[in-house]
C-alpha cells in the first residue's frame, strides 16, 4: 500500500505542487519559444519528455559505474545521443514541425531540466523510481506548455492545431487576432501570470519577502 | 555604419538571446538577482560566446560539414548529425580551459566570477549561438561577430534586469508574484522594450 502511495506522488507531485517551471525554475529556455502554436508545444513536449524518461532510466541503471569527477560530461553525452536519435526521426517524419521548431530541438540537451532531474534524482535512486520522477516532472513541464500554447494560438490566430476556432473579422467573423500573442513578450507575461495563479492557490510556493517593513513606523524627531 | 558594424548591433541588440530567443533564461532570471554576479555572468557569456562560436565553426567545416572529408577520398561522409556531440564537447573543454587560464594569470577576475563559468557548460545560449551559427550558414568572421555580440546582448539584457529587481526588493509585492513571477512580468517589460530595437540594424 505504501509503495503506491509513494509511486502516485512521485508521478503527480511535478504536475502542479512540485511543478518543474513555476517553482523549480528548470526548462525555461525552450517553455517560451515553442509556444506559439499548439502543434510544437506538443512535439516539443513529447520529444523532452520521452528524453527525459530515457535519459532517467540509463542514468540510474549505470548510477553506480559513473565516477563522480566526469558525472556531468557522461550524463551530458547520453542526453546528447538521445536528443541526436529524437532530432533525426522529427527530421524524417514530420519535416515542417522540425522545421518550425529550429534549434530548439538541439537545445534539450542543455535543458536544465533533464540535467536538474538527472543530478538530483536519477542519481540516487534505482531505475524504476527514476523513471516515473522524470515522467512525472516531463508531464509537468507539458501542462505549462500546453496551457502557453493554446492561450497564445487561440488568442493570436483564433486557431487550435491550425483548425480555425474563433472566426476572423477579416473573412466576416468577429474576431480580431492579437499580434502581441505571437511575439515574445507576451510569453513573459503569461508565464509570470501562471506563476502567480498557481502561486497565490498554493500559497506555501510564494518566496518570503526579502526585505520586510518595520511593524511600527519609527518615531520622527 | 559599416556591414560588420550593423551585424554587431544585430546580434547584440535585435536578436537578444534572452529577450527575443528565450535562450539561457535559466541563469538569466537565477543570477540576476544581485548586480554584481549579473556582471561576472555577463562578463563570463562575452568570452565564452566569442570562443567557442567561431571554434565550433572552425571544427563544423573542417571536420563535420558534408563534404569535409574530401581531400581523404570521402566526398559522400555527411558527419552533420554529430555537430550536437561536438559542440558540447568543444564548449565543456573551453569553459575548463578559461577557468583554468583565469585562474592562473588573471586570480582575481577567476575570484570575481568562477563560480559562473563552469554553469555555462549547461547554457542553452551558448549552444544556441553555435547551432545558429550552422543553421544561418554563418563565415567564419560573422561567427566571431555573432558570438561577441550575443555575449554583449545577453550582458547588458541580465545587468539591466537585475538593477530593476534589485529596486523592487523593496516593493510589497502580493505574494504570489514574489521573486519568479515578478521577474517574468520585467522580463517581458524588457522584451517590448527591446523589439523597438528591430529597425536598428537590417539582418545580413
Amino acid at each position: 500500500m505504501t509503495s503506491r502511495t509513494s509511486f502516485w506522488t512521485t508521478l503527480t507531485d511535478p504536475l502542479i505542487r512540485q511543478n518543474p517551471v513555476t517553482l523549480q525554475i528548470l526548462g525555461i529556455c525552450s517553455a517560451l519559444a515553442v509556444t506559439t502554436t499548439l502543434a510544437t508545444a506538443v512535439t516539443m513536449s513529447v520529444s523532452l519528455t520521452i528524453v527525459l524518461t530515457l535519459a532517467a532510466g540509463i542514468i540510474s541503471v549505470i548510477r553506480r559505474h559513473i565516477p563522480d569527477t566526469i558525472r556531468l560530461i557522461v550524463q551530458i553525452v547520453i542526453v546528447a545521443s538521445l536528443v541526436i536519435v529524437i532530432d533525426q526521426i522529427l527530421q524524417a517524419y514530420f519535416a515542417d514541425i522540425s522545421r518550425a521548431l529550429s534549434v530548439y530541438v538541439g537545445l534539450i540537451t542543455t535543458n536544465c531540466l533533464v540535467l536538474g532531474r538527472t543530478e538530483a534524482y536519477a542519481r540516487y535512486h534505482a531505475p524504476w523510481p527514476s523513471m516515473i520522477d522524470a515522467f512525472g516532472n516531463g508531464l509537468g513541464y507539458s501542462f505549462v506548455l500546453i496551457v502557453i500554447g493554446t492561450i497564445r494560438e487561440l488568442f493570436g490566430q483564433g486557431q487550435l492545431f491550425g483548425v480555425q476556432v474563433l472566426p476572423l473579422a477579416d473573412e466576416g467573423g468577429w474576431f480580431t487576432p492579437l499580434g502581441l500573442m505571437l511575439l515574445a513578450p507576451s510569453a513573459f507575461f503569461l508565464l509570470g501570470g501562471l506563476v502567480w495563479v498557481v502561486r497565490s492557490v498554493w500559497s506555501e510556493q510564494a518566496e518570503p519577502p526579502e526585505h520586510s517593513p518595520p511593524l511600527r513606523p519609527e518615531p520622527v524627531e | 555604419m559599416s556591414d560588420a558594424w550593423s551585424f554587431f548591433l544585430f546580434a547584440a541588440f535585435v536578436d537578444n538571446m534572452p529577450l527575443t530567443l528565450f535562450l539561457g533564461l535559466c541563469t538569466f532570471l537565477a543570477l540576476s538577482r544581485r548586480t554584481e554576479s549579473a556582471i561576472g555572468l555577463g562578463i563570463a557569456m562575452i568570452g565564452v560566446l566569442g570562443v567557442t562560436v567561431p571554434l565550433n565553426y572552425l571544427i563544423y567545416q573542417g571536420l563535420l560539414a558534408p563534404g569535409a572529408w574530401v581531400w581523404a577520398g570521402q566526398p559522400d561522409l555527411d558527419l552533420s548529425y554529430l555537430a550536437l556531440i561536438a559542440f558540447i564537447g568543444v564548449i565543456a573543454a573551453t569553459v575548463q580551459l578559461l577557468e583554468m587560464l583565469l585562474d592562473r594569470y588573471f586570480p582575481a577576475i577567476h575570484a570575481a566570477f568562477g563560480v559562473f563559468l563552469p554553469l555555462l557548460t549547461v547554457q542553452c545560449a551558448i549552444l544556441a549561438g553555435s547551432l545558429f551559427m550552422v543553421e544561418r550558414q554563418y563565415t567564419l568572421t560573422e561567427s566571431a561577430i555573432f558570438g561577441v555580440g550575443s555575449g554583449v546582448g545577453f550582458a547588458v539584457a541580465v545587468i539591466m534586469l537585475s538593477a530593476i529587481r534589485a529596486r523592487l526588493s523593496y516593493a510589497d509585492l502580493p505574494a504570489g508574484l514574489r521573486g519568479l513571477g515578478i521577474a517574468f512580468i520585467l522580463t517581458g517589460l524588457m522584451s517590448l522594450g527591446f523589439a523597438s530595437f528591430a529597425q536598428m540594424a537590417a539582418s545580413p
